[in-house]
């Protein structure tokens, strides 16, 4: 008769929805899947390696410093395997695994362990490891294979063979280990909109038949993936929107005032980090702000920062320096921005 | 009429069809029945029965302990055992009038006005609702006199009846509508005449279309307005419900009156109607029995004092094994560690939940996603503040507008990390209360 000791006592709520941090977070890696597939495909076992290798190693750097602090390990919560996979999709595809181990390292426990674990790290993770590899190895940074399929020449302009000691070959040689090529913002970096004229009216940027970091390489399959994140509501629409339409403004302002210095809208959107940072890493929740005010203004800060870096500074590509500037200034943003609360101010009285 | 609705919120599973079809049926009451003396906001009622004395239902058995106080009735005929305390709803021991049921149901003379309500005095209608015991019985149980007694320098124009049911699996305001609609408008109409409001307005959820149909039936010719509202929760909160009817919002830290508005409960003004038109005091009320946990879910109208164990009986007792034992609604009742705690007027639900449906997991860390301020029907963040609360800063948890939560739990409903963000609030709410007590 009595069921008084099996009965759980808790405050309410007592029913609770279904989202969790596990699904929020296998939900962003399941639609990121598809571009880093793309990439496999476009470069083969070295963009393979690196994703495998970053992505181990981030769990273990997660589980290192979940045991030094004697929290439980939460690798199910798939939060350190997404740093591994977003990292991988912004480096080089054959980049040497023992730098893919470092900016993992950089990633995880610098950028998030020694800040107290998941949700109390300011800078985004996987670019801080990005942004730390960029500046300490340039060179193998910056060393782009060509994608499948690729001849003698990559968008009109010649690629570059090397042995497997690294001394550059002709690409019609036999003992050819690796050919490279420039990015496309790479060649408007150096030579301007003339050297990407051609690709400015092919769907390759597009659709992804390009060079670069394994995530830069199909907009289409991150657009779709974003779009995604959308549908199911993992994320609002807030950040991508003012990053992407900050982005197209400014390359269509400054492609209206001049033409030959400046590659237009299109160009930029759909090149480089610009579309895997508007939805996946400028919408990392941890490190963007809260509400939809300061979304807006992180995701227009990202999209300036972005095009001022790519248009006047000395890198090629500006997304990871951008969010991660922009990350600095969400716990202002949230502060400022917090949303009018009900019954904010006394409404007049309406008679009827 | 477009269905209206408030800014925020969720849209949990509602799990009404357990019950929403089961007519209403009265339970006979049992053997002893346990009347807390306490079933109100406010100051206790002081008991004026003694152990061995004969009651007949609707005596009271409580004298109301001050005005923001309510008058208590017994529920059965009988022989009083004893007035001792006894398992209250909300955790802790309350003094109760113990009953002996003699199953005569031999009543007081219940002598209403009738039709003549429409001409009685004010003050009379008043006290004769004060009389006879009414409290909110959306849950909160606020003695309703109170309610009806705003100062003069708040003019009352509008009265709202909450018939929104917007809590899951609760269905037993939603069975009064359907089949007591007269009840519910003669209530509003009751009340608008105390407060001399001219408008009259009662907001049903459009998932109950049939109880919308019948109060539009009902108040025809009457003036008042059946206002269809969108399925959300809390759309039955008291701000939310005037910012959807009337979008009047009321300002921060004030009341409905503030705005010129008295919200009841649908419940309560069929309750109104029984004591002004036929004399009746509040001894029973409607709740439903629901739940994955019971065997046959059902609306019943049940004696204050009931121990809800009697009612879950009555409903073919526990199905499966049970994990918690709610009353109230999911989102805002209260967990029971008895089952023998009674059935008072703030009852609107017995709610068995099976043990799968507990979540006994620890809460991962807040990632910042921003659902729980997404969701928050006051706009304000549940996140922040629950985080403040955790280290004790709780002049910052009042910046953030701790005090402007009403603890519905949308927040923590959505939140992916469990975090208990609704206790955490609770926690900076009453330190802060305390601080101020404290100044004053």
């Amino acid at each position: 008769m009595p069921i008084t000791d099996k009965l759980h006592v808790a405050p309410s709520p007592h029913v609770r929805g279904t989202v969790s941090t596990a699904r929020l977070m296998w939900t962003v890696v399941a639609t990121l899947a598809p571009a880093a597939a793309w990439s496999v495909y476009l470069f083969g076992l070295p963009a393979l390696t690196v994703i495998v290798a970053t992505v181990a190693c981030c769990a273990a750097g997660e589980a290192l410093c979940q045991l030094a602090m004697k929290k439980p390990i939460s690798l199910k919560d798939g939060s350190a395997v997404l740093t591994g996979l977003i990292l991988a999709l912004t480096l080089p595809p054959g980049l040497p695994l023992w730098i893919c181990a470092i900016g993992s390292v950089v990633a995880v426990i610098v950028a998030k362990g020694v800040f107290g674990g998941l949700g109390q790290n300011l800078f985004n993770p996987a670019m801080t490891g990005r942004v730390f590899l960029l500046i300490a190895f340039p060179g193998p940074l910056t060393r782009w294979l060509v994608p499948r399929g690729t001849g003698d020449t990559l968008f009109g302009h010649p690629v570059t063979a090397y042995d497997a000691t690294g001394k550059m070959v002709e690409v019609s040689a036999n003992n050819v280990d690796v050919i490279t090529g420039a990015t496309p913002l790479g060649l408007l970096t150096e030579k301007g909109t003339a050297a990407v004229a051609a690709l400015s009216d092919q769907s390759a940027v597009f659709f992804g038949q390009v060079n670069g970091s394994l995530g830069e390489t199909s907009a289409l399959l991150l657009l779709l993936g974003g779009l995604v994140l959308l549908w199911r509501r993992v994320i609002t629409w807030h950040i991508p929107v003012s990053f992407l339409g900050t982005v197209a403004l400014f390359a269509a302002i400054t492609n209206a005032i001049d033409s030959t210095a400046f590659a237009g809208a299109p160009f930029h959107l759909f090149t480089g980090g610009v579309m895997i940072g508007a939805w996946f890493m400028a919408t990392d929740y941890v490190t963007s702000p809260m509400h939809a005010t300061g979304k807006l203004i992180f995701g227009a800060g990202c999209g300036i920062l972005t095009m001022a870096i790519r248009l006047w500074a000395g890198y090629p590509e500006g997304v990871s320096f951008a969010v991660l500037l922009m990350n600095a200034t969400v716990p202002l943003l949230d502060n400022y921005f917090r949303p009018k609360k009900f019954g904010f101010q006394r409404l007049t009285r309406q008679e009827g | 009429m477009k269905a209206v609705t408030f800014s925020g919120g969720i849209h949990p599973s509602y799990n009404k069809d357990l019950s929403s079809a089961v007519t209403t049926r009265p339970l006979d009451p049992p053997e002893e029945i346990v009347i807390p003396l306490s079933q109100h906001i406010g100051a206790p009622a002081r008991t004026c029965v003694e152990k061995g004395d004969e009651v007949l239902i609707g005596q009271p058995v409580g004298d109301a302990g001050g005005f923001v106080s309510s008058v208590i009735h017994s529920s059965v005929s009988g022989k009083v055992k004893g007035v001792e305390p006894r398992a209250g709803a909300v955790g802790t021991e309350v003094n109760s009038v113990v009953i002996e049921n003699d199953g005569q149901d031999r009543t007081v003379d219940f002598s209403g006005l009738g039709d003549d309500w429409r001409s009685a005095e004010t003050s009379e209608l008043k006290d004769r609702i004060q009389q006879a015991g009414l409290v909110g019985m959306g849950g909160a149980a606020f003695p309703t006199h109170v309610k009806l007694s705003p100062p003069d320098d708040k003019p009352i124009d509008a009265v709202i009846l909450n018939g929104a049911e917007c809590e899951p699996y609760l269905t037993a305001d939603h069975r009064l509508m359907l089949e007591h609609p007269a009840d519910v408008i003669t209530g509003l109409s009751i009340v608008m005449k105390i407060l001399g409001a001219s408008q009259g307005f009662v907001g049903v959820e459009v998932n109950k279309p049939d109880a919308l149909e019948a109060l539009r039936e009902a108040s025809a010719d009457s003036g008042i307005t059946v206002v269809p509202l969108q399925v959300k929760y809390p759309q039955g909160a008291e701000k939310q419900l005037i910012d959807a009817c009337l979008k009047r919002q009321v300002p921060s830290g004030g009341l409905p009156m503030d705005v010129g508005v008295v919200v009841q409960n649908v419940g309560t003004a069929a309750a109104i109607t029984d004591a002004v038109v036929r004399g009746r005091p509040l001894y029973e009320r409607i709740l439903t029995v629901t739940g994955a946990g019971v065997a046959e879910p059902a609306n019943l109208v049940v004696r204050m004092g009931t121990p809800v164990a009697h009612a879950i009986d009555a409903c073919g007792g526990v199905r499966g094994e049970l994990g918690k034992l709610v009353l109230g609604g999911p989102m805002m009742g209260f967990a029971q560690y008895t089952d023998q705690v009674p059935v008072t007027k703030g009852t609107s639900g017995i709610l068995l939940l099976e043990k799968s449906a507990v979540d006994t997991r620890e809460p991962d860390p807040c990632i910042r996603c921003g659902r729980c301020a997404r969701a928050c029907p006051m706009r304000i963040i549940p996140a922040d503040i629950a985080a403040f609360s955790a280290r004790q800063m709780y002049e910052r948890a009042e910046e953030y507008d701790a005090l402007d939560c009403i603890e519905c739990g949308s927040c923590a409903f959505g939140c992916p990390s469990r975090i208990g963000l609704v206790q955490h609030i609770r926690l900076a709410k009453a330190a802060i209360m305390a601080q101020r007590r404290k100044g004053n």
